[in-house]
């Protein structure tokens, strides 16, 4: 149970919370009658809740470690046992499934619309996934790919009246043109400067879009973008969400399928064994350069198509939707979903993008709530929410 | 005997430092050769040298694999030189972590496999066949090491002493004439040890593979080689069969030091 240690240290935590929350939580200055007020009560109530907290949070720490000691084979998720056992695999994504296709018609338009948003992460992420999660290369400008793909639709439907669908095939060519000609030159970094290099070149793409006016007429962007539109005929507003959601679930399974096949080849082996051990891994018969190289280009594809949704559904874009933060924000997903694992990368990204929609409802701590929970999880679950695991091969014997 | 592999005067330097002097060295097909000396003595630099990892400063590497001409090897990549079917394990364990004991000696099948991205993503019959056959490779690897117990586990959870053999299982995946061994047997206990012994030996016999190895441990190194090369302070300084190597003075002197040093 609660150790004496544990008691000292949670008293002095609750100490040093008064002592920090003080001026803001109890001094209290009336503009209007000029004087100061304190409010004592706040700081016992301070008090208790740092006592109670730092109890909380010692006594899961403790767990976690017991729990570590206890099990160090049978760590696999959950939900990993679910889709492994063939008696809840078909009713778990059957449930799964059906909820998916009766979503847009049960709940109201906004929240088919952050879904949208929350599939399109779906999507950045596992692109950008095979970058970090498989290949450990440290992509910070993703989001220039995604601009790529956005700018791609915007463009060429403009000035030249192509489609949606004619145009998802060409920004997807588009982005893994831009993914192999950025990463030719950065690839031979690794690591830290790996990282600020794609910063760098993300913030290129945004500056040049920014002040390039007869591209993109600069910050004032592009609009009147179409939805898309079903064998010629398009449809109203309303209907038009629904068209999109359905759309960007069928590239979210479509993604799912080509990621997972990807991610148990030769190829995919090949950017895990990269990860590990650079210098091993050539010692393996592996070609450094052409796996990140493909690596890099693959994830920025995936990039390139969610753009491709993003400018279709917001029918505006400008320099201003592919900031650096949307990239850290993939990133994020990547990180707190669980690195190189898909299923993860699918919860982290509705965790993350929904979360913050739903948790308008405590209005202005929303973001303080966001962020606390994003603390609980790396230390809790430093592995992120869902961890992933190898496949394990069926031994058949091949005739020969 | 025509050697498969043929070191002349390789010269390595890092600076104003000599790690290699003009090394010469040969192993012949079926041979067990082994290269000692003393810490530093630029053992592990002579393995990357022919490796590729670094690139000599002077010298020539040649290869002859079996039924195919003489090759030179300066100034390859690592991995075209493992294409070549030159293969090394690492001294301080180098495996993939993040994945299954089996899939780390799938990673050596890696070069002499082809399905690309496009055949994965559509998983054509070629494909498939290929994955089936290499997972099959792999589990006789394996099977053949004495490693078929561990194949569905993390590599990082295996014991030391498999996780070594893992590494020349890998390195075996890689189809080579010539094995490199990075002190294979560094941190064994003495049965580990004698079953290192034998398995170097079995691979010799049934691999159709020659070996290079570096080693400390002296026991095995005496009982296994056939051909020993000295070197200290990057020069060669002897070469012959065990008993030629310990009677040396020359060895001697690098390995307990000169009397008149001790004054």
């Amino acid at each position: 149970m609660v150790t004496k240690k544990e008691i000292k240290q949670s008293f002095f935590i609750a100490l040093w919370f008064m002592v920090l929350t003080f001026p803001l939580m109890v001094i209290k200055v009336n503009t209007i009658k000029n004087i100061v007020v304190f409010r004592w009560t706040n700081l016992i109530w301070v008090g208790i809740v740092g006592f109670l907290a730092s109890l909380i949070w010692n006594y899961f720490l403790r767990m976690k470690d017991e729990k570590k000691k206890a099990d160090t084979k049978d760590n696999i998720p959950i939900v990993h046992r679910l889709l492994q056992n063939e008696k809840f695999r078909i009713p778990f994504l059957a449930a799964i499934g059906i909820f998916a296709l009766v979503y847009p018609f049960v709940f109201p338009m906004y929240h088919t619309s952050i879904m949208i948003s929350a599939l399109v992460y779906v999507m950045l992420g596992l692109g950008l996934n095979i970058v970090v999660g498989l290949a450990g290369l440290l992509d910070l400008g993703y989001v220039a790919f995604y601009a790529v793909g956005a700018y791609a639709y915007a463009l060429l439907n403009l000035h030249f009246g192509i489609s949606f669908w004619v145009v998802l095939p060409i920004a997807a060519l588009l982005g893994t043109i831009f993914g192999t000609l950025l990463g030719y030159p950065v690839l031979r970094l690794r690591g830290d400067y790996l990282a600020i290099v794609t910063l760098g070149f993300g913030e290129i793409i945004r500056i040049v879009l920014e002040n390039w006016d007869e591209l993109g007429n600069g910050p004032r962007g592009i609009g009147n973008i179409p939805s898309p539109s079903f064998f010629g005929h398009q449809f109203n507003q309303h209907n038009s969400v629904i068209y999109i959601y359905f759309i960007v679930i069928a590239l979210v399974l479509l993604t799912i399928f080509f990621v997972n096949r990807l991610e148990n080849s030769r190829i995919g082996r090949a950017w895990i064994a990269l990860r590990d051990d650079e210098i091993a891994c050539q010692a393996m018969g592996i070609d450094k350069f052409k796996t990140k190289l493909t690596a890099f280009a693959l994830g920025a594809t995936w990039a390139a198509l969610g753009g491709v949704v993003f400018a279709a559904k917001t029918s505006f874009i400008n320099p201003m939707s592919f900031t650096i933060w949307e990239s850290i924000t993939i990133l994020c997903v990547v990180v707190i979903g669980g690195m190189g694992s898909a299923i993860g990368v699918i919860a982290g990204a509705l965790v993350l993008i929904l979360l913050p929609e739903y948790l308008r409802a405590v209005a202005e701590y929303r973001m303080l709530v966001f962020g606390a929970l994003q603390v609980v999880v790396m230390v809790f679950k430093p592995e992120g929410l869902i961890q992933g695991v190898r496949k394990i091969y069926k031994f058949k014997k091949v005739e020969e | 005997m025509e050697p498969i592999l043929n070191v002349k005067n390789l010269t390595m330097n890092f600076g104003g430092l000599k790690a290699l002097d003009t090394v010469n060295l040969t192993v012949e097909k079926g041979q067990i050769a082994a290269l000692i000396g003393p810490n530093g003595a630029g053992k592990t630099t002579f393995f990357n040298c022919i490796t590729g990892i670094y690139e000599p400063s002077e010298g020539l590497v040649e290869i002859t694999p079996p039924g195919k001409p003489t090759q030179k090897l300066n100034g390859l990549k690592t991995n075209y030189v493992t294409e070549r079917g030159l293969a090394r394990t690492f001294q301080n364990i180098r495996l993939f972590e993040g994945m299954t004991v089996l899939e780390n000696v799938m990673i050596g099948r890696h070069c002499r496999l082809k399905s690309g991205i496009i055949k994965a993503m559509l998983r054509t019959s070629s494909q498939k066949d290929e994955e089936k056959q290499a997972v099959y490779d792999s589990y006789e690897i394996l099977e053949k090491i004495g490693l078929d117990q561990y194949v569905d586990e993390m590599a990082v959870n295996l014991p030391y002493g498999a996780q070594r053999r893992l590494e020349i299982a890998r390195a075996l995946a890689t189809d080579p004439f010539l094995l490199l061994l990075d002190e294979p047997a560094a941190g064994m206990n003495p049965q580990e040890t004698k079953e290192l012994d034998e398995l170097i030996v079995w691979l010799r016999d049934n691999e159709n593979v020659s070996i290079l190895l570096i080693e400390h441990d002296m026991k095995l190194v005496m009982s296994l080689s056939d051909n020993i090369h000295v070197v200290d302070y990057g020069k060669k300084i002897a070469e012959g069969t065990p008993e030629e190597v310990k009677s040396n003075p020359e060895v001697i002197k690098a390995y307990l030091g000169d009397e008149s040093e001790d004054a």
